[in-house]
């Protein structure tokens, strides 16, 4: 099929390495296959007459059709194996193949999770080492491994609060969530039956203790803090804080989605935290996968430990063994708050993060966290006096600009963010976070070297010189190198087309 | 560090670039009192050698369905993955992605999404589908809040037959909501008629189809009852193989359809990730939870792809998004979609006989075996025995001998006396003749 | 039909006997870009004055539209659920929300004339 549209100048639509691909359901053909096997045995079937009947609609392609049709997809993808992923708040770091080859050996990849308990010891050791390491570097009491990422972490951590405050025979409605947040912490209490109370910051780019301490009473279940938060930024009045939540007998939760940036250095239980998921997607180097999978344990205060979800790994006399269901004891999860997915959380997330924790050992997590916020830190420096750098001071593992600089240029924080994809990088987070505005967040990570550093702080300073010349055509442009330039988000939306169908006149025939 | 490029002289470089003496001077805001001076009770860092000789060891201590005869289910199954599956997920420009904020740079991302909702429309003859679940359990309690969105009613009603890790999760999901959970007992026989449960203040009735038990069932009038009651229908699948043979859920009235993907491209990996589907009519996309691809055009007037109807995720929606659900299946929702295209219709219908066919001849072998009954009259690949003796000390005998013969149904229902000497069983194409003789003999002798 | 009156939260309302056509204003539009879709209460609802009413959407961003007066919604504008540029292109006609029933007249002299809602807009920069 032939792209639509203004062609690129070539007759075939390709424009060199960028080729273009149709859809799977515009190729192949109806009775192919690219998996070979034989025939079945003929037997009478026990579908008591349900048998699917008609087409089903999916095409036959063979399978060097079908390598083809996913290897160019791959090729429009950006990746951060193949360049700098600046992407504040996602922690696009290296991801060790080493932890691919290993999810995937026999004994593990292949392990059915409901094989007898004698005959997974080694899985169940897996994991129980990875616990230990995430107490270990939290500081906390006790880690809940089944959430399925950070969301369903946060939800967890917020069930276990609510769960403890109820059975002391106390309802209480309100969560302090900052303005800064992630979206997720705010859905995340809602979800819990919780009333949300924005928090604002101050002018320093913190939650005001100020702030919190007048919303605080004996009606607020919990607050819900990013530390360091989401504008790079370390709450530096966090000690105050979880005195002062404590002394009204709420609870504190800490979305640990930028532990990266204090791994090895602090520990979370250290700083008065009572819950905090971690997501091994980020600080753990589980790859993102174009949006999963990802896994998040949430690590709790001895307090909360009683109502961790199922299931759960425990050493008895006999070995490891899974506690499955609400046993006689606080031990055995007679408090817990039931059970967030299907078996026993996500394996092959923790295999990679293990092997990820091993590689870097103790010293080399330390080291992560120092490099991290090293490589933020040398951005600020190479950028605060070309762009406009929100709050003072020095950063975390993120620093935080806004769209200052752009002013009476015509050219907004979304026009700069496509002009870096010309240039080859991707992308910064933009618009996020809500407390400035035009936000651009840049976190590097510490798989960044230097050189790469340099060649990112020289491109964003000829974007910005570009900007303030004057050159606004260049950016409402952009992207221009692209497999596609910039896409029509709102007919997307108006009239929404969200599966392939046939054409008309050949579902007729 | 092998992962990390920074030398010592860097270091020192951009210190002095920064204007500090020292890495901790970033670290100034940290209060004293929380600073970590020791190390940590860890080991230090090691080489890929080390890392991977300690993780095979562990490997090495369990026993693997690749050298066992393995007749596991109950919501997880192993298939043969096609290589290619493997290799094309391992293109570091998918593993190695974001979620695909900026199409520009993504479209390789978003058009497999596209593909993948699409396959599941067709799959479950359904008008749309999101672009991936958790897992199927978490899919399912999704579909529950759905439900109630749509209905604003709080009753739930799950079918005995729904597999028990599903009902247990969409309750904890529900925990502290309004909503109002009406659990018919086990349904071992497939016998259970829900109709007196469904009345006017029905949210959603949730059946599955084939049954935890292994029974298929014929929707279509549990459908009627639903929408003459105005309540929502929703059909789950644990086994998505089975729409290869079986009537699909759109066929039989469904309005919302949940599934574990995981047969489709995923190895079993001890129970994650897996990837859930979840599709529905279309009056009901705007209560979808997750990620939803959309189709449109560039500056240029060229066809592509953008995530879409973005306002009802939390990222933009906050406390009123229809779902906290950020990160999901991506990659495993890629796999999926790279099995499906290999196998295509032709190919998915002889897997899915190939799969039926294995299980009808292994239920006539067991079902010989004295102290064995089949309790099934219908099913697809997995199948019910009620055993002489207690299951779960057969399935670890059967283990000491090397053969994974089934799941017992105690493990999912420890309470409940009346079903310990149940064994679910599940039989793929990857079941050799000899595995099901090994399986059989060993049956016998420990009956 | 009545001279329009203006809400703080944007909205207008133009009266025709007991009955109140609702939609956002201009401003309101201008504001929240290209609107996507409008999610609309049913016809018969009893709504408050302050009550979520109907949400409208944007490509990234989502607003609720609150009542301005109380009453009964004795109809919604279905054409903005295929045209729902309408509210971008025509707000203050054919871009409209829904008819609701005063209950309470009294609540319309708490709104703004066009003249006091053009200075409130002004003083918010």
């Amino acid at each position: 099929m032939a792209a639509t549209g203004r062609t690129p100048g070539t007759i075939s639509g390709n424009r060199g390495l960028q080729i273009e691909e149709p859809l799977i359901f515009e190729q192949g053909g109806v009775g192919r296959t690219g998996v070979d096997f034989e025939e079945p045995v003929r037997r009478e079937d026990r579908l008591g007459g349900l048998a699917r009947e008609g087409e089903i609609g999916l095409p036959g392609l063979s399978e060097p059709e079908v390598m083809r049709h996913f290897m160019r997809l791959s090729q429009k993808n950006f990746a951060i194996d193949a360049g700098f992923y600046p992407l504040g708040s996602c922690t696009m770091k290296h991801n060790p193949r080493l932890n691919e080859r290993l999810a995937r050996l026999p004994g593990l990849g292949d392990l059915h999770p409901m094989q007898p308990e004698a005959t997974v010891q080694g899985a169940l050791e897996l994991i129980d080492s990875l616990a230990r390491w995430l107490k270990l570097l939290t500081g906390m009491e006790a880690v809940a491994l089944s959430p399925a990422a950070g969301a369903q972490g946060e939800l967890c951590g917020m069930m276990c609060i609510r769960a403890a405050l109820e059975a002391k025979g106390d309802a209480r409605r309100r969560v302090l969530v900052p303005e800064s947040a992630h979206g997720t912490n705010p859905a995340t209490a809602a979800a819990c039956g919780y009333e949300i109370d924005a928090v604002a910051n101050n002018a320093r780019g913190r939650v005001d203790l100020g702030a919190v301490k007048a919303k605080l009473n004996d009606d607020v279940a919990a607050i819900m803090l990013t530390n360091p938060n989401t504008c790079g930024l370390f709450e530096d009045e966090i000690l105050e804080i979880a005195r002062a939540v404590h002394e009204v007998g709420a609870y504190f939760y800490c979305d640990g989605a930028n532990f990266n940036a204090i791994v090895g250095k602090v520990r979370p239980g250290d700083l008065g935290i009572d819950a905090m998921h971690l997501n091994l997607h980020k600080t753990f180097s589980t790859p993102h996968g174009g949006g999963g999978p990802g896994s998040g344990p949430v690590v709790l205060s001895g307090a909360l430990a009683p109502f961790a979800p199922l299931p759960f790994v425990v050493h008895g006399e006999e070995g490891f063994r899974l506690v499955e269901h609400r046993g006689e004891t606080e031990d055995e999860g007679q408090r817990a708050i039931g059970r967030l997915k299907g078996f026993h959380g996500q394996m092959g997330m923790f295999i990679r993060a293990l092997a990820y924790m091993m590689s870097h050992g103790g010293d080399g997590l330390r080291q992560v966290a120092e490099d991290a916020v090293l490589n933020a830190n040398y951005l600020l420096a190479g950028l605060e006096d070309v762009l406009t750098v929100s709050y003072p001071g020095h950063c975390m593992h993120e620093v935080l600009f806004d769209d200052g600089f752009l002013e009476d240029t015509g050219v907004s924080t979304l026009d700069f963010a496509k002009a870096l994809i010309d240039e080859g990088f991707h992308p910064t987070t933009i618009y996020f976070p809500l407390v400035v505005r035009g936000a651009m967040l840049m976190e590097p990570t510490e798989t960044e070297s230097k050189a790469a550093l340099d060649q990112f702080i020289a491109t964003v300073r000829g974007l910005a010189a570009a900007a303030k010349s004057g050159d606004a055509a260049k950016f409402h442009d952009a992207p221009k190198l692209t497999p596609r330039r910039r896409l029509d988000e709102t007919g997307a939306a108006r009239h929404p087309v969200l599966r392939w169908r046939p054409a008309p006149d050949k579902a007729a025939g | 560090m092998r992962y990390l490029p920074l030398t010592d002289n860097d270091r020192h470089a951009m210190l002095a670039a920064i204007g500090v003496a020292s890495i901790e001077d970033l670290f100034a805001d940290v209060p004293e009192a929380a600073r970590l001076e020791a190390p940590l009770d860890l080991p230090d860092h090691a080489g890929e050698m080390e890392v991977e000789r300690a993780i095979a060891g562990l490997a090495a201590r369990n026993l693997s369905p690749a050298t066992a005869p393995s007749f596991l289910g109950a919501g997880a199954y192993r298939h043969h993955l096609p290589a290619t599956v493997d290799y094309l997920i391992q293109r570091g420009e998918f593993l190695t992605s974001y979620t695909p904020y900026q199409p520009e740079v993504s479209q390789g991302t978003l058009q497999y999404l596209f593909e993948f909702q699409t396959q599941v429309a067709l799959l479950t003859a359904m008008d749309v589908a999101n672009a991936s679940m958790y897992d199927g359990a978490s899919a399912c309690a999704e579909a529950v809040m759905m439900a109630r969105r749509i209905t604003g009613r709080d009753k739930v009603v799950l079918s005995g037959g729904l597999h028990p890790h599903y009902r247990e999760t969409a309750a904890t999901f529900a925990r502290y909501s309004n909503a109002e959970f009406a659990a018919a007992p086990p349904d071992v026989d497939g016998v259970e008629d829900l109709g007196a449960m469904i009345d006017g203040e029905t949210a959603c009735v949730v059946v599955q189809n084939p049954s935890f038990f292994g029974h298929l069932a014929d929707l279509a009038p549990i459908g009627a009852v639903c929408a003459e009651a105005g309540a929502v229908m929703i059909v789950a699948v644990t086994e998505v193989m089975s729409l290869g043979a079986v009537r699909p859920p759109g066929g039989m009235g469904a309005d919302i359809v949940v599934a574990e993907g995981q047969s489709l491209g995923n190895p079993l990996g001890f129970g994650g990730p897996y990837v859930g589907l979840l599709a529905t009519r279309d009056k009901h996309v705007r209560q979808m939870p997750g990620r939803i691809v959309g189709e449109t055009t560039d500056a240029d007037g060229r066809r592509g792809w953008v995530l879409t109807l973005a306002t009802r995720e939390q990222h933009i929606r906050r406390d009123k998004a229809t779902s906290n659900i950020c990160t999901n299946a991506g990659l495993c929702a890629l796999a999926f979609t790279v099995h499906l295209a290999l196998l295509g219709s032709a190919g998915l219908k002889r897997l899915a006989a190939i799969n039926h066919s294995a299980a009808v001849g292994a239920a006539d072998v067991l079902g010989a075996v004295p102290g064995v009954e089949v309790l099934n009259h219908t099913f697809f690949n997995e199948f019910t025995l009620r055993l002489s003796k207690p299951a779960g000390a057969v399935a670890d005998k059967l283990a000491l001998r090397g053969v994974l013969g089934g799941v017992p149904v105690s493990r999912f229902y420890p309470r409940e006396p009346e079903l310990a000497n149940l064994l679910l069983v599940a039989v793929t194409e990857t079941n050799s003749e000899a595995d099901l003789a090994a399986f059989a003999g060993a049956l016998g002798e420990i009956l | 039909m009545s001279e329009m009156k203006f809400s703080e939260e944007h909205e207008w309302i133009s009266l025709d006997g007991d009955i109140a056509t609702i939609g956002i204003t201009d401003y309101a539009q201008e504001q929240l870009g290209d609107v996507v879709y409008v999610e609309l209460p049913q016809v018969g609802k009893q709504v408050k004055s302050g009550d979520d009413m109907a949400v409208v959407e944007s490509v990234k961003a989502a607003s609720e539209v609150y009542a301005p007066v109380s009453g009964e919604v004795t109809a919604v504008n279905e054409a903005l659920s295929d045209a729902p540029d309408a509210v971008n292109s025509d707000a203050l006609g054919a871009g409209w929300f829904v008819k609701i029933r005063l209950s309470d007249p009294s609540e319309l002299d708490k709104l703004m004339d066009q003249a006091a809602y053009a200075a409130f807009i002004a003083g918010l920069g």
